[in-house]
């Protein structure tokens, strides 16, 4: 299958890029990547994806998909080897709610802990906290959300543990609890441990330095 | 094999009233629970403890939440009259602007319709910028539906229900508060759209009364935002 085929546009700092890449490399897909400069988005970005202007966008025989979780589920359903998602409609339900979930709760009160400051601050950590100990409840005290190996949740949320790590020590304020949530930390762990997930990590003191950077830029802002 | 299907909705909610759409377009027999969203019951509470709300599918004591994740369950279970297309591609583009639609449109509606308060000079620009926001979003779904007669094509797909909150709510939104947001001369296709959609029986047959609706919007967030 040619490289040229599949393209993917993204961000080497982006946790919903490499969620793309995830998938990809977990299916052994060949692809081109194309790194975006986010202040200066290409021409081809733009083309690609006028609804949202952002990355990631997957061009597979140059049609375009954007949306990080529809990606996924595109590249499910065009590559049948390594499934993301179970059989089981009902299986599937539960994982589809799981990484909503994760983008719809968890996500947010992260991000407004890393922007915001003081009393907002706290209580988006809070809320975090509250919304990934929900998570955990998820994971039905399995190893992974995909049971023993990887699959669809793992792919969408895995990457919350080492961002919400990062922005713990960014900001001094513990999001993830070992003790008040054992099975989710657990579980970050582990997934991060994965051969091809670690692979695609972007390195991590680079990130740090990044996350810094941006914290920065985002509080003076907000001041 | 004796099957249950129950649904616990909400006579105005848009959301519930895709699960019932979806069910009714596959002759699904189910049973229907109506929600008191101030007092909401046990059962509700107990299918949907992460979220507490409507609408909750039930089949055979299984329990999913949220309507776009409920109406994928429905269609894998219940292969006859299928929502979503074959090809992965469309079936990627349908649930793209089904989020869309959720993600975007909904909140920008209800901000024109009924926005926040502001002083009078600012009022206006703040109206008109949200009215134009509204515009901007419906003109994407007026170009995506091409020469479609449904955003699925020949029969009423997975969008088309997604979008009966454009199809049907906005309207009423509008004569509710007195904003025009989806007309005619600008949205020709999408209004030709959202007159087809109506019309389907299984549609018709879910669609809140239209009088009810507008006493409700009116007496919950007031006069709306109409240009004086």
């Amino acid at each position: 299958m040619a490289e040229e085929s599949v393209k993917l546009l993204g961000y080497w700092g982006s946790p919903f890029a490499l969620r793309v890449k995830w998938a990809l490399k977990l299916k052994g897909i060949q692809y081109h990547y194309v790194e975006e400069d986010l202040p200066n988005k290409s021409p081809m970005l733009l083309q690609y994806n006028p609804v949202y202007k952002k990355i990631p966008v997957l061009v597979h025989d140059d049609k375009p998909l954007a949306e990080s979780l529809v990606i996924l589920e595109y590249i499910d359903e065009e590559w049948k080897q390594n499934p993301l998602l179970p059989i089981d409609p009902y299986e599937r339900a539960k994982a589809r709610f799981w990484a909503k979930f994760a983008d719809d709760k968890c996500v947010p009160p992260v991000m407004a802990a890393f922007s915001k400051k003081g009393e907002e601050q706290e209580r988006a950590a809070k809320e975090a906290r509250e919304n990934l100990k929900t998570l955990e409840s998820g994971l039905e005290g399995k190893r992974f959300f995909g049971g023993e190996t990887i699959g669809f949740v793992d792919i969408a949320a895995g990457w919350i543990g080492c961002w919400a790590r990062m922005t713990g020590e960014i900001i001094g304020i513990n999001l993830i609890d070992a003790e008040t949530m054992p099975l989710l930390d657990a579980w970050f762990q582990d997934f991060l441990e994965v051969p091809f997930i670690k692979e695609c990590m972007p390195p991590q003191d680079k990130l740090l330095e990044h996350n810094k950077e941006f914290h920065k830029i985002l509080t003076a802002a907000s001041t | 094999m004796a099957e249950e299907v129950l649904v616990f909705g909400a006579w105005g909610s848009p959301f519930s009233r895709r699960v019932e759409m979806a069910l009714k377009l596959k002759g699904i027999e189910y049973k229907y629970i109506e929600e008191d969203l101030t007092n909401k019951s046990p059962s509700l509470l107990k299918y949907n403890p992460v979220h507490k709300k409507i609408p909750v599918l039930v089949h055979n004591g299984m329990p999913v939440a949220e309507s776009l994740v409920i109406l994928e369950y429905i269609d894998e279970t219940w292969k006859d009259h299928p929502i979503l297309p074959k090809d992965p591609y469309e079936r990627a583009n349908a649930r793209f602007w089904a989020k869309f639609i959720d993600e975007k449109c909904l909140s920008a509606i209800f901000k024109a319709c009924w926005g926040e308060e502001y002083e009078h000079e600012k009022a206006e620009i703040e109206h008109e910028k949200a009215v134009k926001e509204v515009s901007e979003l419906l003109q994407l779904l007026e170009n995506e539906l091409k020469e479609k007669r449904y955003f699925g094509g020949e029969t009423v797909g997975l969008l088309d229900i997604a979008a009966n909150t454009i199809g049907y709510w906005l309207g009423v939104f509008e004569e509710a508060s007195g904003v025009e947001l989806l007309t005619r001369e600008k949205f020709p296709k999408l209004c030709n759209w959202a007159n087809e959609f109506v019309c389907v029986t299984a549609i018709k047959e879910n669609l809140p009364p239209r009088d009810k609706l507008i006493a409700y919007l009116r007496n919950r967030f007031g006069a709306g935002n109409a240009s004086k």
